[in-house]
């Protein structure tokens, strides 16, 4: 733990919460500005979790799910959709969870985390997308996604893992 | 707890998932074949469908208000004009292929290809009187 949460004080903890869940909202309206991903709903890079996973790493994994649920919530409210809510929150919820088990495990690094991230968060997307739509047919984007969230995780557990294990705030 | 970018177990969990992708890509590419029938369903409810082989452009009026043009022609079906704001399901493409959709998801309208024209349960309960023309005129307006 490089930010030892348990040694700080209520005020340090607010503002690096507050710092962390701003930079999340920043690299997820970055996102939304790179129309490559555009084109197949639920397909992203994920830039918001770089933050998560390097909250995971170096903060803890309470600091993961509240930034990362903040994160969502105000998203949904500055640019988003109810629709758009769910996705995220569903995404979102099932990716920190697999990557809070998965680290817990201390079996895989912090790339393999990631893309356990990255392809559940595609999946919980794709499964309410076929509930709230009443169709199989939303199927047909798994492989596309599954791959995707390969990749895009690989991505961010690299660049995550480099910054945690580089910060330091002592 | 160790704090490491990559172990070896990161490797068999990507060439595990990279399986499972070849998997599925392999299913995929082996169920598809070309389809006969553009099903339109809005709002999770069927509403109509329409042969690929004669080139039309129907209205169609989706979810709270919200309206799309389906286009067929050449055995492709896509959809264009859409009044929705981010235009998605216009950049989705032209599709032919068994199971292949496109989904306007404000106006809650999904097109998916399938081999018949999904009128087969209607069929055997009200008989073959309205099976021909399916197509719901509050729903559909027929621009070609």
């Amino acid at each position: 733990m490089l930010f030892g949460e348990n040694s700080m004080n209520k005020a340090k903890k607010t503002a690096l919460y507050g710092v962390l869940t701003a930079l999340a909202l920043i690299l997820g309206y970055i996102e939304t500005l790179i129309p490559a991903f555009v084109a197949i709903p639920g397909m992203k890079i994920g830039l918001t979790n770089i933050v998560v996973l390097f909250s995971l790493y170096a903060v803890s994994e309470r600091a993961a799910i509240i930034i990362n649920i903040v994160r969502i919530i105000v998203l949904a409210m500055l640019f988003g959709s109810p629709l758009s809510f769910v996705f995220s929150l569903v995404g979102g919820c099932l990716s920190t969870a697999v990557m809070i088990l998965l680290k817990k495990s201390d079996r895989f690094g912090m790339v393999g985390v990631s893309i356990a991230g990255g392809v559940t968060h595609n999946i919980g997307q794709i499964i309410v997308a076929m509930l709230v739509m009443n169709t199989k047919a939303i199927a047909l984007y798994l492989p596309v996604l599954w791959i995707t969230g390969i990749f895009s995780g690989m991505l961010v557990g690299f660049i995550g893992g480099l910054i945690a294990a580089r910060i330091r705030t002592d | 707890m160790e704090k490491r970018l990559l172990r070896k177990n990161d490797f068999y969990l990507i060439a595990a998932l990279l399986l499972i992708f070849s998997a599925i890509a392999a299913y995929y590419f082996m169920v598809q074949d070309n389809g006969a029938y553009v099903k339109i369903s809005i709002d999770g409810e069927y509403s109509g469908s329409f042969s690929l082989s004669d080139d039309t452009e129907y209205v169609i009026n989706g979810y709270n208000g919200g309206v799309n043009t389906l286009v067929i022609r050449d055995g492709y079906a896509y959809l264009k004009d859409s009044s929705c704001p981010d235009h998605l399901c216009e950049n989705m493409g032209r599709i032919s292929k068994t199971g292949q959709s496109v989904i306007c998801l404000p106006n809650r309208v999904v097109i998916e290809i399938t081999k018949d024209d999904g009128e087969n349960e209607y069929d055997t309960i009200v008989g073959a009187l309205f099976v021909r023309n399916n197509s719901d005129p509050a729903i559909f307006l027929r621009m070609k």
